[in-house]
């Protein structure tokens, strides 16, 4: 035991170490319940199986999570990230049955994502306004704007055909799944932005304190307004995702909850909405967390109306660990323990 | 007389309320009416019962989420304990028993783990919305004479409009509210937690107990929220009440109540809330809008709000700092 503080403390700082302790937990819980729980086959030209089927089905949170890191990284929190996929999902119906090429829909849709990001972050960065209350505004009417746009345009829930757009979502290159490629791609693109410019620095130190780093020299007011659009563009895609999967643009009942998963994410991930810190590929851990435990309700047979209260003990869980007055409490309980 | 500036927000709430009840009455016959006044009072009571409790939060600088869950869930549970023979009088003061309860622990989790307010009744919204669906997953009827009856209380109004039963339940507590914000020494906590919380904390308020106590409070009204719901609505339904949180953060909010905490009345919420009924009043009026228009008018409304606001605090320096 004398290298106490060795190995073993170093392992108990990495604050990789939760998320992927819970996710071992999840499957070696899993592997129990259902016996064949790792198999993966091949149906279809593409792979099949409970881990591809989790990391599939993680795809959009996790995609919506990043962009949201990015935010709740300036100390603000985006809750429109629900409406923006609705509005999305409206204009790819639209412009796929007005006949537009499939290429071009996908940029407009992207726009969606820059322009909703873009009114976020003028009214938190210029306006000033508090982001919860700032997003508020678009996720109370974001989803009247998707069902405006689909009744001027295309009926109740109009359906498209896109194989383009279907492919990205629900097709498959090489036995793996299309859609994991495009958020693999997205990733890469924002860590590249935040960690191989100094814009992450940059989020990370408004987020921390926007007085000294203004001071400091830095445009609070403009990185803010950029993360708010990164957080649109993550989203767009993650809309992108979720409106060709159903081919259906349903803008009351798509991602309902998402920007509640997506700061589930962000904050197991082990980020603080306090702000000051990014941490991307903590918060994928952390969508894949949530899709594992999704999965595995499903998986043991319990019934699904669980899983809404097994999220809500598993997020109170991960608040008490990262809470110092509980751990110092649970300290105080082993010691007397020990004693 | 000096004119205290306080109300100013208030002021503007009742304002863009007139105005717009007399753009209804300009543009449809019959609108300005008091039966449109009670219609709008008793569809709307549940959501400003709801709302009176998120301004007591919100004065105090949290957030409550788990508003619609509460909701949703005292009605599954008013529901299913009727049809197991409880007389409902009994139910509405187990569960809110139950709010309350709800409510100061969620308080205690958030003072005690010093976490965000918004995470933790997030988390509220999650095991409340779970339990909805482990108790029933159908609609579930409430049948018994005392809901006929509850049902049947109405006061006339002049004209042909009547206060029903939910208003009269709506316009209690919110007397009660007005009364704990402006009147207890709670109240006064309230408002010197939302305003400086650590300043307060050196003046000698007990911050944790205030917590404790505002989201209890917030546990009570929704809770009674979810009562009037159950009866106005006589049925239960485990998806009732969902995003129905926003509904009472946008009225608070167009109440005049700043979110970051210390600013706003609880009269103000009548105000917002009614301005929400009234603005889906006057769609259903129109005939040719849809569901669709509501949701872009509240949030452009809310919009308006946070600018005017936004107006109010720079000009009138609402917040009293430098």
């Amino acid at each position: 035991m004398e290298n106490k503080g060795g190995w073993l403390h170093k392992f108990r700082q990495n604050r990789a170490v939760w998320p992927i302790l819970a996710l071992i937990i999840i499957f070696i819980v899993d592997a129990i319940i259902s016996p064949g729980f790792f198999n993966v086959r091949i149906v279809e030209g593409r792979l099949f199986g409970n881990i591809i089927d989790i990391v599939y089905r993680a795809v959009p949170t996790a995609l919506i999570a990043i962009g949201m890191a990015v935010v709740i990284g300036t100390k603000g929190i985006d809750l429109s990230v629900g409406s923006i996929v609705a509005i999305c999902g409206a204009v790819i119906a639209w412009r796929i049955n007005a006949g537009d090429p499939h290429i071009v829909v996908l940029i407009y849709a992207l726009a969606v994502g820059v322009v909703c990001g873009a009114w976020n972050g003028f009214l938190v960065s210029v306006l000033g306004i508090q982001p919860i209350i700032a997003t508020l505004i678009l996720m109370v009417s974001g989803r009247g704007i998707g069902l405006l746009i689909n009744l001027l345009y295309g009926g109740i829930d109009p359906s498209f055909e896109s194989p383009l757009l279907q492919g990205m979502s629900t097709g498959s290159v090489f036995y793996i799944p299309t859609r994991i490629f495009v958020a693999a791609a997205v990733f890469i693109a924002l860590w590249a932005l935040i960690r191989r410019t100094a814009l992450g620095l940059f989020v990370e130190a408004v987020g921390g304190n926007a007085a000294a780093s203004n001071l400091a020299g830095v445009n609070a007011r403009l990185i803010i307004f950029v993360a708010y659009i990164v957080c649109g563009i993550t989203t767009a895609c993650a809309g992108v995702i979720m409106t060709a999967d159903t081919h259906t643009s349903d803008p009351v009942s798509v991602a309902v909850y998402s920007e509640l998963d997506a700061i589930l994410a962000v904050v197991i991930g082990g980020a603080s909405l306090a702000g000051g810190r990014i941490y991307l590929g903590m918060t994928v851990l952390g969508a894949l967390v949530i899709q594992a435990l999704t999965t595995s309700i499903l998986i043991s047979g319990l019934p699904p109306e669980y899983n809404l209260m097994i999220k809500a003990l598993v997020v109170l869980f991960v608040l008490f660990l990262q809470s110092e007055n509980a751990r110092a409490t649970v300290k105080l309980i082993f010691k007397r323990d020990v004693q | 007389m000096r004119f205290n500036k306080k109300y100013l927000p208030l002021i503007a709430t009742v304002a863009v309320f007139l105005a717009l009840f007399l753009i209804g009455g300009g543009m449809y016959r019959n609108f300005l009416s008091t039966m449109v006044l009670g219609n709008i009072l008793a569809d709307n009571s549940f959501i400003i019962i709801a709302a009176i409790g998120a301004t007591f939060v919100i004065l105090s600088g949290g957030i409550d989420l788990s508003v619609g869950s509460m909701i949703g869930f005292v009605g599954v549970c008013m529901a299913v304990l009727d049809s197991m023979g409880w007389h409902p009088i009994i139910t509405a003061a187990v569960m809110i028993l139950f709010g309350v309860a709800f409510g100061a622990a969620q308080g205690y989790v958030i003072d005690f783990c010093k976490i965000q307010p918004f995470i933790v009744t997030l988390a509220g919204l999650f095991l409340l919305r779970g339990l909805c669906f482990m108790v029933t997953l159908d609609s579930v009827p409430i049948r018994h004479d005392f809901v006929d009856f509850y049902s049947s209380i109405k006061i006339p109004l002049p004209g042909r409009g009547v206060i029903r039963s939910s208003a009269i339940v709506m316009l209690i507590a919110l007397a009660v509210g007005i009364f704990i914000s402006h009147f207890t020494r709670f109240g006064n906590n309230v408002y010197a937690l939302g305003g400086d919380a650590e300043s307060a904390q050196l003046m000698g308020v007990n911050t944790r107990r205030t917590t404790v106590q505002v989201y209890a409070l917030a546990g009570f009204f929704s809770a009674l929220a979810g009562v009037v719901y159950a009866m106005y609505t006589s049925s239960g339904y485990p998806l009732a009440g969902s995003t129905l949180e926003l509904s009472a953060i946008a009225a608070v909010v167009l109440g005049g109540t700043l979110l970051t905490g210390g600013v706003g009345m609880v009269a103000g919420t009548l105000f917002g809330g009614m301005i929400l009924g009234l603005i889906s009043t006057l769609i259903i009026f129109d005939g040719s809008l849809n569901s669709a228009w509501i949701m872009i008018i509240s949030g452009a409304l809310l919009f308006a709000f946070i600018v005017l606001h936004k107006f109010l605090i720079g000009t009138f320096n609402l917040r009293g700092s430098s």
